[in-house]
């Protein structure tokens, strides 16, 4: 009896924990959200007022790796985050098939923004804010997804 | 009801996701040509082909072997920033280089049209240029003020000119007519973004760094030398 209430005691607990670890990759998704299809918008309007007095910035935000076959790179951001958002609320209410997802989605955005860092440093030269928060973002998602043995 | 609880969280970020963005995308629309259009009953005065021939804003000869053609925005900062950056590639490549301007105002800047019509002003007095240089100079000033009229004067002022008939020019139709002329020969040839250059006809991509600019210029120069 007390073997059993210590067990259901640790699951809800387990439970718990669940539920919070995947509410922030959530809320982490939902920031990237909003930043990635800020960047997609600017992109399709020419707005540069994202940039402030950076050239470096419209340099980045205006060069030829911001579209991707004419679709905005940033866009791109905006599908793998609201996918991230999407599974984080799934795996939160118990489907364990989105959690792999999570992990794989999670996984695909480190090497791309690892791809977009370098394109930036090491070609234009150059960095924007947005993209750089982005890439943040991306770090902290991957580095829940690889500290919390659940998701993984 | 639980069951379908998360899928109504998704649902609902997906639409209030593409909501916003559709709202921001038609908030921050360059401005078009209804939008810069004069009032319903007023009557443009001056055909574009006309003006087009008339009013070129073009520095170097026109025989030159690179002609690098800029689309801009007088609101827009890396506009003003790129703007030295041009005045020095000027000088180093002399009559090599011409140099074209374009008007492209976007929406998201609020007194860009009234920037463009002012150096169009400017320009009807043979003197666009010195203007042009005033505004991306004095850009960090009168971008943040309610009303340019009186600091785009007081430039027309400072260089020389006619203040009323500077101030008649720069609301009139003939010079609204340019600017939107403009604006659309620019959304006709891709241009999105400001500043966007093109070298010869052919878009530049990448950072407009001095260091780029410089290399496609160099590119250009090589293309025409060669047999």
């Amino acid at each position: 009896m007390a073997k059993n209430s210590a067990k259901g005691t640790a699951r809800n607990a387990g439970e718990r924990w669940r539920v919070i670890v995947y509410s922030v990759t959530a809320l982490i998704a939902l920031v990237g959200l909003a930043d990635a299809t800020f960047l997609t918008v600017a992109h399709l309007t020419g707005d540069d007022a994202v940039c402030g007095s950076s050239a470096g910035c419209s340099a980045v935000l205006g060069s030829a790796y911001a579209a991707v076959a004419g679709i905005p790179t940033a866009a791109f951001g905006a599908l793998a985050y609201f996918v991230v958002f999407s599974t984080s609320v799934l795996a939160s209410f118990g489907y364990a098939r989105a959690r792999t997802l999570l992990a794989l989605v999670v996984a695909v955005m480190f090497a791309a923004t690892l791809g977009l860092l370098y394109v930036q440093a090491f070609v234009l030269h150059a960095f924007c804010p947005f993209c750089l928060l982005s890439a943040a973002l991306t770090f902290l998602l991957a580095g829940i997804v690889v500290a919390t043995p659940s998701i993984r | 009801m639980k069951r379908y609880l998360p899928f109504a969280i998704i649902v609902a970020v997906a639409v209030v996701t593409i909501g916003v963005g559709a709202m921001l995308y038609r908030a921050k629309m360059r401005v078009s040509p209804s939008a810069a259009a004069p009032p319903a009953g007023t009557a443009s005065t001056a055909p574009a082909d006309s003006q087009e021939k008339e009013s070129l804003h073009a520095r170097g000869p026109a025989t030159a072997p690179v002609t690098l053609e800029e689309f801009g925005d007088f609101q827009c900062p890396p506009c003003a920033t790129v703007s030295g950056v041009i005045d020095k590639l000027e000088k180093d490549y002399g009559p090599r280089l011409r140099v074209i301007f374009r008007e492209f105002p976007l929406a998201m800047h609020s007194h860009a049209v009234e920037a463009a019509m002012a150096a169009e002003a400017a320009g009807l007095q043979g003197h666009f240029w010195e203007m042009h240089d005033m505004l991306y100079q004095y850009q960090a000033v009168w971008s943040k003020v309610s009303d340019v009229s009186h600091f785009f004067s007081a430039y027309a002022e400072s260089l020389g000119l006619d203040v009323e008939r500077f101030k008649a020019d720069s609301q009139s139709d003939a010079v609204r007519a340019r600017v939107i002329s403009e604006g659309d020969l620019g959304v006709s040839r891709g241009v999105k973004n400001t500043p966007t250059f093109f070298i010869n006809g052919t878009q530049l991509r990448g950072a407009f760094t001095p260091e780029n600019l410089r290399a496609a210029i160099d590119a250009a120069l090589a293309g025409k030398q060669s047999p």
